[in-house]
């Protein structure tokens, strides 16, 4: 069966598609330069995964998502990423594609925090927002796909935070693909200006397990001077979605990013997260977990490098797969010449729960300078008899006993998860993905 | 009730497929404390392993009963919950589960559904029971023996024994690793067990343990049986004169059995 590799949408349509948002030029000129390089440019580059047979093209784009006036209207799946109290917090509800929920705190308002969907940021705050729009973090001719997300954009969120200023509760946004068609291309674009501090967690979910369509996420998070940001999310589209996740990390001077990701994807994904440590003395911790199932097939890059003297990188990927899921986990630590006194650490983890599932981990060290420390720790392996022995020692069952194993494997990343309710429905993902 | 009765009956074990044990057979009823002395190599441990049901070990030949009950017809999780435990040498790591949880984990999984132990009650029994052992209290949140010292893992046993309160308890090697002074911590919290129904297997190499805790009955292992048994006093022989005069008298050159000499 030949698999459509064009998309199908034309150059007419983008125009269109900005104009009916009144979107400012510069953007326009983007989208339509991004749809020529798109025909042209190769699709991402993996060395493991074949993706020729993938979903990329078969998708609806503009589908609208209805507001909504109170959260008992929104289904149980995404109340409960809510949580309690939910009129007092920080919250966005993207609907499909388009904003169903904004809230942003009078107090955060005028302390010039910036939190909206991009359109309306595009308008409001053209230049900031050009300022920053894959122009430092990831560009529009990376790949086809890149360039596509430029072209198609239909959803996303900005977040500014001013120089100095403390965020201190988490903002949350909850991306809802509640149209089982609806293709999520979908920006987030996160400012912490210098030595301010937020957390933001994002939870992406759909339902179409027949149904096919595509997510195509770029989220550009720029941690300015001496800012400290904390970054989480829970990816969990369902089995019919093909995500191209891209997430990108540019960290300043004293600068700090975590990472920590829940990629619990039940589709073919490609999920690249780079983090690149400009400033001296910056940090980053990049935490993923995953849980492959059926017949799901995913690639994970995790990559740090080192521009900044005395950065400091941790990579930490843990990935259970079961049935006849297959995944490769990609860490990559890159010391660049002149990162002098840095540290690049990565430890890539798989266990793997069933004989017809593949897991592969590739650590790699790059390294142009002399005075650096740098360590790589990889293995694949099955639950350690000794420690199910150990725990039915003690009356537990075999089913009990593997149940505590992995999620004790995953909780290194899941513990990290910044929103309480977030993590407990991570562990509830993780509980329905492996049972 | 006087508690349960644990027989060991003409067991064979092989490792890999070399015989460890050639034939033990051992009686321990509720109420009694018996030790297993020897030198190291000659199958104390693979004795409370296979009781256990210890993966790496397989029983070729004999019979471990409980009760009555076939216990090597059952699940390691059956074992326990028919009263077995065992305080192992060398209890695994594992990261991600608190200790806190995986001990109120084993307790409710010997209770019925709906039966489970309240939190309170719990937390409450679990404090007593670590300042008795004097365990640090932050040990309860910390993930089960990762980066415990060797001294913390054989408290961390002892710890379970206390809570979990089997029928049998099967200590292996409790003492090795062990200062005087936990040593005598150790002791005291297996002594509090002591009653008319809990019976107790004590492993060691060590006669010094038994300075601390007064077996009923004493059994030397070599070459894979039980070679020789007693009372208090034989323990206090070996103290006094090691193991020699029993090979001499038993015409046992190499008292190992397997590959470890």
């Amino acid at each position: 069966m030949a698999v459509e590799t064009h998309l199908p949408y034309d150059k007419q349509y983008v125009t269109e598609y900005s104009e009916k948002r009144n979107e400012p030029a510069w953007f326009k000129d983007i989208r339509l330069k991004a749809f020529d390089l798109a025909e042209e440019l190769p699709m991402p580059k993996l060395e493991k995964t074949r993706i020729r047979n993938w979903n990329f093209t078969n998708f609806k784009h503009d589908v609208a998502g209805n507001n909504i006036d109170s959260f008992d209207e929104l289904p149980e799946k995404i109340r409960v990423l809510l949580g309690e109290g939910v009129e007092d917090r920080n919250i966005i509800v993207v609907r499909n594609n388009d904003v169903a929920y904004a809230k942003l705190s009078e107090d955060l308002k005028a302390k010039g925090v910036i939190f909206e969907d991009i359109f309306t940021a595009m308008e409001e705050h053209s230049d900031l927002v050009q300022k920053y729009f894959m122009q430092d973090g990831v560009s529009v001719d990376e790949n086809k796909l890149t360039a596509r997300h430029a072209a198609l954009l239909n959803s996303g969120v900005f977040l500014y935070v001013p120089k100095n200023v403390v965020v201190d509760e988490p903002i949350q946004v909850v991306f809802w693909q509640e149209d089982n068609e609806a293709a999520l291309y979908n920006h987030v674009l996160l400012v912490a200006d210098q030595h301010s501090q937020v957390t933001y967690v994002e939870n992406y979910v759909s339902n179409n397990e027949e149904e096919e369509t595509v997510a195509n996420i770029v989220s550009e998070v720029f941690a300015l001077d001496g800012a400290k940001v904390s970054y989480g999310a829970v990816d969990n589209f369902a089995k019919g979605t093909t995500s191209y996740v891209n997430r990108r990390g540019t960290v300043g001077r004293d600068a700090t990013l975590e990472w920590a990701l829940g990629q619990m994807n039940d589709g073919n994904t490609i999920s690249e997260n780079i983090t690149n440590l400009m400033g001296d003395n910056s940090l980053s911790h990049a935490k993923a977990v995953t849980v492959g199932r059926g017949n799901q097939s995913q690639d994970f890059t995790a990559k740090i490098s080192h521009y900044g003297k005395a950065s400091e990188g941790y990579i930490l990927q843990h990935g259970v797969m079961k049935d006849r899921a297959a995944s490769i986990f990609n860490g990559i630590g890159k010391v660049e010449h002149g990162a002098a006194q840095s540290n690049a650490e990565q430890e890539s983890r798989v266990l793997m729960l069933s004989d017809g599932a593949r897991g592969d981990a590739n650590p790699i060290l790059l390294i142009d300078e002399d005075d650096v420390t740098a360590g790589h720790a990889a293995s694949v392996g099955r639950v350690d008899p000794l420690q199910l022995f150990y725990l039915m020692s003690r009356g537990i069952s075999r089913k009990e006993a593997e149940r505590l194993v992995i999620h004790g494997f995953l909780d290194p990343v899941v513990r990290e998860i910044p929103i309480e309710t977030v993590q407990t429905q991570l562990r509830e993902v993780i509980e329905g993905k492996v049972y | 009730m006087a508690g349960s009765t644990l027989e060991i009956k003409d067991l064979h074990v092989e490792i890999e497929g070399e015989e460890i044990l050639k034939g033990v057979n051992l009686t321990i009823n509720g109420g009694e404390f018996h030790a297993v002395m020897g030198p190291n190599g000659t199958g104390k441990s693979t004795l409370a392993s296979a009781i256990m049901g210890h993966p790496k070990y397989e029983v070729t030949k004999g019979q471990v009963l409980l009760d009555g009950e076939d216990v090597l017809e059952m699940e390691v999780d059956e074992r326990a919950q028919a009263g077995l435990f065992l305080a192992m040498q060398y209890p695994s790591e594992i990261s991600g589960v608190t200790n806190s949880d995986f001990l109120r984990s084993s307790i409710n999984a010997q209770r019925e559904e709906g039966d489970e132990i309240p939190l309170m009650k719990f937390i409450k029994e679990m404090d007593a029971t670590m300042d008795s052992l004097e365990i640090d209290k932050n040990m309860a949140q910390r993930y089960l023996n990762e980066g415990f010292s060797g001294g913390e893992k054989k408290r961390n046993e002892i710890l379970q024994l206390m809570m979990l309160k089997p029928a049998i308890g099967i200590l292996d090697e409790i003492d090795s690793g062990l200062d005087i002074d936990a040593l005598k911590v150790v002791s005291n919290g297996i002594n509090q067990m002591r009653d008319e129904k809990f019976g107790c297997l004590i492993i060691t190499h060590y006669q010094r343990l038994l300075d601390y805790i007064t077996p009923d009955h004493v059994h030397v292992m070599m070459q894979g049986r039980v070679v020789k048994s007693g009372g208090p006093e034989l323990a206090h022989r070996l103290e006094a004169e090691g193991y020699d005069w029993i090979k001499e008298e038993l015409g046992i050159d190499d008292e190992t059995v397997g590959q470890k000499a």
